[in-house]
């Protein structure tokens, strides 16, 4: 056990300060209200949904829960099962083989919802664009309120969008 | 020359690989094969191609449903040529034993597209057998396993993504993916369906258990959900698009693709790339097996709820990836390397970095393997789960770091050291338990061991003014073959070129299509709620073999 707290105490607190909203991100007009909003910024539960990307956005997403960008301690957490879940986070192009997981994984997630892309392939298709195995950006397929783009785009760009999709519509960077 | 047989006459492809290619008849195929397993060899790939002449494409089309018989192909139309070999479907088999590569091109019959099934020599060839007959309509002969891998019900069965004349919006379907999977009967056996979309931040497949209480009987696994149709895209790109396709494969080994498609390409170019970018890319590498092992060996932790492993480890790896950022632009260093060279440069500032951040490694990597080894609850969860023994390893071709895990001795850069390995003497990790133990334990030592290639690449990285060698076309009807030590195993990239220098067929291979199918015999007996353990043990690519 000593060990340990030693290195716990060695290492320190790392997390930095989250970035603020921003509304270039938005893609459409934020559809909730006031009052849901303030309650999901409070705890706000994500399920990420792959629906075909390469890998790349899930390591990003994965580096959003380290130490450094600390996405737990904002009060946002990632839930097993879209029932659980007030955001979809939705990566890849979105594969043909993955239309319908991805469309189910919508409906099963309960009103009121948010969806962020994340990536250049769920923003416009990407590299991969449409094809006979994918049918390009995520919004081809489920409504989408925040994209965020970069291959991968970087953690601080993905609490970004988080950020902006739970922000009232108001452009807080810019204030 | 690592086969001999009288039907087969090789050529070498490169200088920089032991690597040789030759075409040879589909009824020596099974010969050959044997020999090369029997003299301890095994299959690193198998695809096919569509060299049809134009005009003459319009056959075979029989259609097979999955699991039912093969229908005979109809007879070719007049005016086609007759019965012949050399410009029809071919099949590439790469073969690898102690002293190389081996890629045979086996020319099938335009009209009658089969080969002798390898699955019974080689079992890693079934699922990409399956794949190639959903992708291009050629099939092994006698196969006993029919069931279609990378086609759900987005395409027609009748209609192959890969044939130059797919019709992509003729052939479209919304048919659901009835897909016959394995069923267990007994006395309280029942289900558990696992995906596609799963319960972490993961890419998507489906798991079919078969259970009894805790216990598994049987794992079938459904693959194929996020095939984006990287290789028919291929076709439409230049070289230079491709090299940023291939980047893309598998996010998570962008550099080993990467290397591997330059590889191949400065194969058929016949150009070497200057020394400096070579010890470039191998810096390249290490870091990207340095940044996977740290990231596994977190999550490895987190997934016996040790979350003070995942914190830590994650601390370190964000600390690689901040370095890479700011050295090299690009935090998982994609696009850095591109046929003919690199894109990079490091000043001698950057040089400082490395070796400050290794150093820091060692000690913080050393302190926290200390804590695993020591930790009671963390090795009663490790130690002799997700089993994989070297004797099933070896027959079913367990390849990569799962294999070395389990008494497989290969690594690429040690077997095949291509420049600048010849000169790095790497040490191999291997270990014989073949548990999840055993896959923690050389993660550490691949780890150490990449600490201690990148300060040794620093020091030979001298200062010389780069040739600008990039490669901007390739000749004509080239062939060539790229292999590299990817984190996860040997990566592999074909590249086909035709009669323009366009890139008209390539194939990258993930080791992962070797390691899936022991995933499904490592997980038998263990408990359910051990999979995610075992599965993060192997951590195998999805999208790598979907495609």
């Amino acid at each position: 056990m000593y060990p340990i707290l030693k290195q716990i105490f060695k290492t320190g607190i790392k997390t930095e300060t989250p970035p603020q909203a921003d509304e270039s991100m938005r893609l459409t007009e934020q559809r909730l209200q006031q009052e849901i909003l303030d309650a999901f910024g409070g705890a706000l539960a994500i399920r990420m949904v792959d629906a075909g990307s390469c890998n790349g956005c899930e390591l990003e997403i994965h580096a959003v829960n380290n130490a450094y960008y600390n996405i737990e301690g904002l009060g946002i957490k990632f839930v097993a099962s879209p029932r659980h879940a007030d955001l979809l986070l939705v990566t890849g192009p979105v594969s043909r083989h993955m239309e319908i997981a991805l469309k189910r994984t919508y409906d099963a997630t309960p009103e009121p919802k948010l969806v962020v892309a994340i990536g250049d392939c769920a923003c416009d298709g990407g590299i991969f664009g449409e094809s006979y195995a994918t049918c390009g950006k995520v919004s081809n397929v489920i409504p989408v309120d925040v994209v965020v783009s970069g291959c991968p785009p970087t953690p601080v760009a993905i609490l970004q969008g988080i950020l902006t999709a739970i922000s009232a519509g108001r452009n807080v960077a810019q204030e | 020359m690592p086969i001999k047989h009288p039907n087969l006459k090789l050529t070498r492809l490169t200088d920089a690989l032991p690597a040789w290619a030759g075409e040879v008849a589909p009824e020596y195929l099974h010969e050959i094969c044997l020999q090369v397993r029997d003299g301890g060899g095994r299959l690193v790939a198998l695809w096919g191609s569509d060299s049809r002449p134009r005009g003459c494409e319009t056959l075979p089309t029989e259609s097979a449903d999955c699991g039912s018989s093969r229908v005979a192909p109809p007879p070719a139309p007049e005016g086609c040529a007759p019965p012949s070999r050399g410009r029809g479907f071919m099949l590439h088999v790469a073969l690898m034993n102690e002293s190389g590569l081996v890629c045979l091109h086996v020319v099938l019959l335009n009209e009658h597209p089969v080969y002798p099934d390898l699955s019974l020599i080689f079992p890693a060839a079934n699922r990409m057998q399956r794949a190639t007959y959903d992708m291009l309509g050629i099939y092994a002969h006698e196969g006993h396993d029919h069931r279609k891998w990378v086609r759900h019900g987005a395409w027609h069965s009748g209609s192959f993504p890969l044939r130059k004349d797919f019709d992509a919006a003729a052939s479209r379907t919304d048919e659901a993916d009835a897909y016959p999977f394995v069923q267990v009967e007994g006395q309280g056996v029942h289900e558990v369906p696992v995906g596609p979309v799963h319960a972490g931040i993961i890419e998507p497949g489906h798991f079919r258990f078969s259970i009894i209480g805790e216990r598994v009987l049987r794992l079938d696994e459904r693959l194929g959900y996020v095939h984006k149709g990287i290789e028919k895209r291929f076709e439409s790109m230049s070289l230079q698009q491709g090299a940023k396709l291939v980047g893309r494969v598998s996010g998570d080994s962008t550099v080993a693709y990467a290397w591997a498609y330059a590889m191949a390409a400065e194969s058929i170019a016949k150009v070497t790339p200057p020394s400096r970018a070579l010890w470039l890319r191998a810096l390249l590498l290490e870091r990207e097996r340095v940044a996977n092992h740290l990231g596994d060996l977190g999550y490895l932790g987190n997934d016996v709820a040790f979350s003070f492993g995942f914190a830590q480890f994650w601390i370190l790896k964000e600390q690689v990836l901040r370095n890479n950022a700011v050295l090299f632009g690009h935090r998982y260093l994609m696009d850095k390397i591109v046929p003919g060279g690199v894109t990079v440069n490091l000043p001698a500032e950057g040089k400082r970095i490395i070796e400050q951040e290794c150093e820091m490694l060692k000690r913080q990597v050393a302190i926290l393997r200390g804590i695993y080894d020591e930790h009671a609850g963390m090795q009663d969860r490790f130690i002799g789960t997700g089993l994989v023994t070297p004797k099933l390893a070896a027959q079913l071709g367990l390849c990569g770091l799962a294999g070395r895990a389990s008494a497989q001795a290969w690594d690429a850069r040690v077997q095949f050291a291509c420049a600048p390995y010849d000169k790095l003497d790497v040490q191999m990790a291997t270990y014989r338990n073949g548990d999840v133990a055993a896959r923690v334990i050389v993660r550490f030592g691949e780890l150490f061991e990449s600490l201690r290639l990148q300060l040794a690449i620093l020091s030979n990285l001298v200062h010389e003014e780069d040739k600008p060698a990039l490669i901007e076309k390739l000749p004509a009807n080239g062939f060539g073959i790229g292999i590299v030590e990817g984190w996860r195993g040997e990566v592999m990239v074909a590249i086909h070129t035709d009669a323009q220098g366009a890139l008209t067929r390539v194939h990258p291979h993930d080791p992962s299509w070797q390691n899936w199918p022991l995933l499904e015999h490592a997980v038998i007996d263990n408990i359910v709620p051990d999979f995610p353990l075992i599965n993060k043990s192997f951590n195998l690519s999805y999208s790598g073999q979907d495609l």
